[in-house]
């Protein structure tokens, strides 16, 4: 699904990351974790081609990101759904408008249904919240409403950027549970957290692998976590 | 014929598409009012441009066909010289009529200048003959060395000395004419790419999200293109409807040809400036879909 071989991505001449060599295998559930600033986001923006590594190799999809076109990327991006710690939403639109944004981008307009939609909102808890705009929602309802617009499109890959950053830990554990459940539906799963306790609830509920960066490196966590 | 499809179904409009971009009621009314505006002048311009083309035409038609013999000779001797010239220019070839101007039209050319009460049979004033010419028109060189030996007081004036910086004159304003078209249409393009680079700067975080959940490049282009051109062709059509009532009240043509008289449309003309709001909406759809695909390369 997502490969590195001997990757790096360096920015202004620093390395940001090196030695890149990773495989996320479809169905997989993969927590990124390290300390702030070690690259976390870096590498999730080169798995869904927000950026793109400086010398090695990198597949999306068994595709060469090097080779991409535009609309290429527009279609591996239809692909992976990703939420971020600051989830961004068009502010002029309401919530049910955001979350189906991106059938509407897709031209797949004629699969929004009312019932599906109404399911989904139901499913991260914000049914009632349909007609809201972005600024009425709390923070923990915003992370939520990004994780419905993230999966609305059935995406093979979830790409979560420190999801529970901003919220307490009930509301962390219902948005894992929803992450776990995807993961039960076979969605691949990639999560950046440094929430250590986030982690080992996880791992009493489904088989992850924990990576993390270190000294710019991507590593594979012992049994420490 | 993709480029018009494509503008076509701009104005068919989707309004999901359009629902991705916020309303943005200055650029708007801006972007309008300048197209609005734009178009004015752009009538304006072509109205010009048209009358001063028919000027043109009509001075080289009407002199190139007719030419002058002056007589200057003392008064026992006009009648005589007149007639002799008259002999020379019917046995000219290429002349198809040649007459005597009565005084009557002699004093009604002279009016403007010296009034209607003018005592012609007091003043020395030469004699003129209207000479109109076949279409081949002679070699204006024999009749002249003809008239140089039998009316020795007559002298041949085909025009061509001052047409020709009449006819450059008004050839020159048509062209300017046609100049300052393009360059409103330049001006016009410019200031809608303006106009759109800002509404794309404005909304770079609704490109941002856009691009992120897998938005097309050109399904955002389209968002923009669509209002700007909507735009653009609007406020041009109510420029040119405003200004073609403007060009409608202004004066008629005077019969004498006087030049501020006749600026406006004539007959099929009048569906000229119907093409400016198609063609300003086309311009708004280059300028803007250029500025966008300028931007969004920007962004990965």
């Amino acid at each position: 699904m997502i490969e590195l071989k001997n990757a790096a991505f360096s920015y202004g001449g620093r390395d940001i990351l090196i030695d890149m060599d990773l495989r996320l295998a479809p169905g997989s559930f993969h927590f990124l974790t390290g300390p702030s600033g070690s690259g976390k986001t870096t590498l999730m923006k080169l798995c869904y081609k927000a950026l793109q590594p400086t010398s090695g190799l990198m597949r999306i999809f068994e595709q060469d990101v090097r080779a991409m076109g535009r609309d290429d990327v527009a279609r591996i991006r239809r692909r992976i759904g990703v939420v971020h710690q600051d989830c961004q939403f068009l502010d002029h639109l309401n919530l049910a408008q955001n979350v189906t944004l991106p059938l509407q981008v897709s031209e797949r307009d004629d699969e929004i249904d009312d019932s599906h939609l109404m399911d989904l909102l139901g499913w991260v808890g914000l049914a009632e919240h349909r007609d809201a705009m972005p600024a009425e929602l709390s923070g923990g309802e915003r992370q939520r409403a990004a994780l419905a617009r993230a999966v609305i499109m059935s995406p093979d890959l979830i790409i979560a950027d420190e999801p529970t950053g901003n919220v307490d830990w009930d509301m962390a554990q219902r948005l894992l549970a929803l992450l776990v459940e995807l993961n039960k539906m076979g969605k691949t799963i990639l999560l950046a957290t440094h929430d250590l306790n986030l982690i080992r609830a996880a791992k009493q509920q489904v088989s992850t692998r924990v990576l993390r960066i270190q000294d710019h490196r991507v590593v594979l966590a012992g049994a420490d976590l | 014929m993709a480029g018009f499809s494509s503008i076509i179904a701009l104005f068919q409009g989707d309004r999901q598409a359009d629902r991705v971009v916020p309303p943005s009621g200055f650029t708007a009314r801006l972007t309008s009012f300048t197209a609005g505006a734009m178009a004015f002048l752009t009538v304006f311009a072509l109205a010009l441009s048209l009358a001063t083309g028919r000027l043109a035409d009509r001075w080289n038609a009407e002199l190139a066909r007719t030419s002058t013999v002056r007589i200057s000779a003392p008064e026992g001797q006009m009648a005589a010289q007149s007639e002799a010239v008259l002999n020379v220019l019917r046995t000219t070839q290429g002349i198809k009529t040649a007459r005597v101007m009565s005084d009557a039209e002699q004093r009604k050319l002279l009016e403007p200048w010296f009034g209607p009460d003018l005592p012609l049979d007091s003043l020395p004033i030469p004699r003129l003959i209207e000479i109109i010419e076949t279409d081949t028109g002679p070699d204006n060189e024999s009749p002249r060395l003809r008239l140089a030996a039998e009316a020795p007081g007559a002298v041949l004036d085909d025009h061509t000395r001052w047409r020709r910086p009449l006819v450059q004159a008004a050839s020159r304003i048509r062209l300017m004419g046609l100049l300052s078209i393009l360059l409103i249409a330049g001006s016009t393009a410019a200031m809608i790419t303006l106009a759109a680079q800002s509404a794309l700067a404005a909304n770079g975080q609704v490109i941002t999200v856009l691009r992120l959940i897998g938005a097309r490049d050109v399904y955002i282009a389209r968002a923009f293109v669509r209002r700007f051109t909507v735009r653009a062709f609007m406020g041009a059509l109510v420029g040119t409807v405003l200004a073609m009532i403007a060009t409608y009240f202004l004066p008629a043509a005077a019969e004498e040809g006087a030049f501020l008289t006749g600026l406006g449309f004539r007959g099929a003309h009048w569906l000229l400036p119907l093409l400016i709001p198609p063609l300003a909406a086309i311009v708004a759809f280059w300028a803007t879909r250029l500025a966008a695909f300028r931007v969004l390369k920007r962004l990965m």
